[in-house]
């Protein structure tokens, strides 16, 4: 014991002058790999690169579900980063979870940053903000779905490619003519339940769970088997019956189909930009999210996806305000306009969106605006804020499973639907049982 | 008349067998036991707080008609596995056996695919059963026949078991052919001189002779099809489509590490060690009797 004791003394003693005269380091853990692990691994690079006081250590956990698990079980080992990426499905897991983090908000004002609340966009943040409107972690990276248009595929099966796809009427007509001209994939999508479900709740102003979609209390239940959404997943079945929709997986599998050229319509993140970009070698477009004419209040605005980053609890500090100066980095409009541009992730602040627009990148590259437009053309509503919702990449998990006996033709979208609110509700009680 | 030899004394023994108890104790008994005891919780993810349910998580899980309908799964699952991995490495097993000149090549061949990681054989069945850009769903797709193992459960099913059972085959096979090695040829050659033939002397005489092998290997598969071909249902199905490859292993890691449900899944791990223990007591008590060493 007495000999531990000493070994420890004389180690820490050894490293203190090393400790001293080196940086204060922030650890922040991602889940970037490729493009975008090297962007942002050039976004520390800067921000290292800008002052002397910290540094900022970035890791690759795995994939979003991977890095979650590894920021949660760290923690319960004491060993948890200073900042964590969690995407927005773990937003209510990590929200519940009041002694494991620190509001964002504080530790960005802590550090310095003159940090505005109002200048960032409504949809983006209100994922993220507390029911008092305190912004509780810093939005990364966001986008929102579109439509793409492989406008080569339309022109060779007799479709004008200008032809309204505004409305999933209009969808519907062109979809029926895309198959008889030969098309043998009309439609595919990426994130079913994202974009078939979530988004198209928040779309037609239609609550997907009850109290304003979990953002008013953990005892909330999903009404996701309600009589739009049921209409549009039946709607969706028949054109799966009729070979019109090909169903390729619960990612975002459906993107190499697309990008392939074999389809003509996809369903997709405006994020899917940088690969669809890239790859194509057809001449293809951006469009908005198409909306059930007369159905609720379509079009009312769509909601995020993506990730956003948490500062844990359990460090000093200086390291707090470490934290605080890069997270005031990353917000910064310079930062934000550059990430934009660079990824189709949609900026957080409206001031990013102007400097993008003055930089001329939206006339450069067409349709890039449109994600922004889509999130912000209204202002949000109850329903169309987003979700907080526990447990909710198992329920996702149900969702799909759900979604796929519609596509298979084994359940009408009402039972499949009454199916996934019974199995979601019980987890989200679970969850209520778990935080109270 | 059974001898046994009695040692005086009582430490030595137990010094003995302190090294396996002590492994046993430290990396079975005790997780085993956290298992159970977290089993009794509802724990938030981060450890922050928890709350006391009692036998509430198993009332949870088996009034959960998904979950029962899991044991089904399970039970197809690796009744299939074991088959499809025994039958044709004894097959191999056999021919090679019977292979004078190139045995050793064949051999190696054919331990191959042991080496192997479940998570790549499953890369590796996907890409060639792809239904976009695989070469056997294109095959098939010339011969007329649509394979969408997306939304088609059974057809997923299948592919699962073939990417699991693979890999084993080589397993089984060093096994059976060292079994088959060790028959003693003056019995084969007597029954030949008999006039028995060969299919009369494998069902015969090879076969009860290979007896021990076949539970042991058995009780192996089984086992395996259980716990091991997590990798393979990841990588391949993720469970679905709809609920028709979620065995009882993948629904512990989807509930505990996707949902975070740390209560629940312990709960099932809890049921799925009583299930295997239940299982392996089985299969020594009635199987065993069978079997001639």
């Amino acid at each position: 014991m007495k000999n531990s004791l000493i070994g420890a003394l004389a180690l820490s003693t050894m490293l203190t002058p090393i400790a001293a005269s080196a940086q204060t380091e922030v650890q922040f853990w991602h889940a970037f790999t490729g493009r975008l692990g090297e962007l942002v691994a050039a976004q520390v690079e800067e921000f290292n690169a800008s002052q002397s006081d910290y540094v900022v250590v970035q890791s690759h956990k795995g994939n979003y579900s991977e890095t979650l698990n590894a920021g949660i079980a760290a923690f319960r080992a004491g060993e948890q980063p200073h900042i964590l990426m969690v995407f927005e499905v773990g937003t209510a897991t990590m929200m519940a979870a009041k002694g494991a983090v620190r509001p964002a908000h504080e530790i960005m004002a802590a550090a310095g940053g003159a940090l505005d609340q109002d200048s960032y966009i409504g949809a983006v943040k209100g994922y993220y903000t507390s029911t008092e409107g305190d912004m509780l972690s810093l939005p990364f990276n966001a986008s929102t779905p579109v439509l793409w248009v492989n406008r080569d595929a339309m022109q060779a099966a007799g479709v004008d490619p200008d032809t309204d796809l505004s409305t999933w009427q209009n969808v519907d007509a062109a979809l029926t003519a895309l198959k008889a001209g030969g098309e043998e994939c009309p439609l595919v999508t990426a994130w079913q339940s994202w974009i078939h479900l979530e988004n198209f709740s928040a779309y037609h102003d239609v609550p997907f769970a009850s109290k304003d979609n979990g953002f008013a209390g953990t005892d909330t239940e999903l009404m996701l088997n309600g009589e739009a959404q049921v209409a549009h997943l039946t709607a969706m079945g028949q054109w799966a019956q009729d070979g019109k929709f090909i169903y390729t997986g619960r990612r975002n599998e459906g993107g190499a189909n697309f990008r392939s050229g074999d389809c003509a319509l996809f369903t997709e993140s405006s994020a899917g930009y940088a690969g669809i970009s890239s790859e194509a070698e057809f001449d293809f477009e951006v469009r908005p999210l198409p909306y059930w004419e007369g159905v609720g209040n379509a079009p009312q605005n769509t909601i995020i996806g993506g990730a956003s980053l948490w500062v844990m609890e359990g460090h000093d500090d200086a390291e707090y305000k470490g934290a605080g100066a890069f997270l005031n980095y990353l917000s910064s409009s310079a930062v934000q306009a550059k990430w934009h541009q660079d990824t189709g992730y949609l900026p957080i602040t409206a001031e990013a969106s102007e400097a993008t627009k003055a930089a001329g990148f939206y006339e450069a590259n067409p349709g890039t605006d449109i994600a922004v437009i889509q999130m912000t053309a209204n202002d949000t509503t109850a329903n169309s804020n987003g979700l907080r919702l526990g447990s909710f990449d198992q329920i996702r998990g149900i969702i799909d499973e759900e979604l796929e006996a519609i596509w298979a033709g084994d359940k009408s979208a009402q039972e499949a639907m009454d199916s996934a609110k019974e199995r979601g509700d019980a987890l989200l009680r679970r969850f209520e049982a778990a935080n109270r | 008349m059974e001898k046994r030899v009695t040692f005086r004394g009582w430490w030595l023994p137990a010094l003995l067998i302190a090294p396996q108890v002590l492994i046993s104790a430290v990396f079975f008994f005790y997780p085993a036991g956290q298992a159970i005891w977290q089993s009794l919780f509802i724990p938030d993810p981060f450890g922050l707080s928890s709350q006391f349910v009692g036998l509430g998580n198993f009332e949870y899980l088996l009034g959960d008609r998904y979950y029962r309908a899991s044991f089904l799964t399970t039970a197809i699952f690796s009744i299939l596995v074991t088959l499809c991995s025994m039958i044709p490495a004894l097959f191999l097993a056999v021919i090679a056996d019977r292979l004078i000149k190139g045995s050793g090549v064949y051999r190696t061949m054919l331990i191959w695919p042991y080496a192997v990681a479940p998570a790549i054989a499953g890369v590796l069945w996907l890409f060639m059963f792809n239904t976009r850009v695989g070469v056997v769903s294109w095959y098939l797709g010339n011969l007329g026949y649509d394979w969408n193992h997306v939304l088609n459960g059974g057809e997923a099913m299948g592919l699962v078991v073939v990417a699991s059972a693979w890999g084993r085959i080589s397993y089984n096979f060093l096994f059976f052919f060292a079994a088959l090695q060790a028959v003693p040829r003056s019995v084969i050659e007597a029954a030949a001189i008999d006039g028995a033939r060969f299919w009369k002397r494998f069902w015969t005489i090879v076969l009860p002779l290979l007896s021990p092998t076949t539970f042991f290997l058995l009780v192996v598969n089984v086992v395996y099809s259980f716990f091991e071909t997590f990798g393979v249902i990841h990588t391949i199905t993720s469970g679905g489509p709809q609920q028709s490859t979620t065995i009882l292993v993948y629904k512990v890691f989807s509930d505990g590490f996707v949902g975070q449900d740390l209560g629940s899944s312990s709960a099932q791990s809890v049921i799925l060690l009583f299930v295997v223990g239940l299982l392996t007591i089985i299969q020594f008590k009635f199987v065993e009797k069978r079997v001639h060493y």
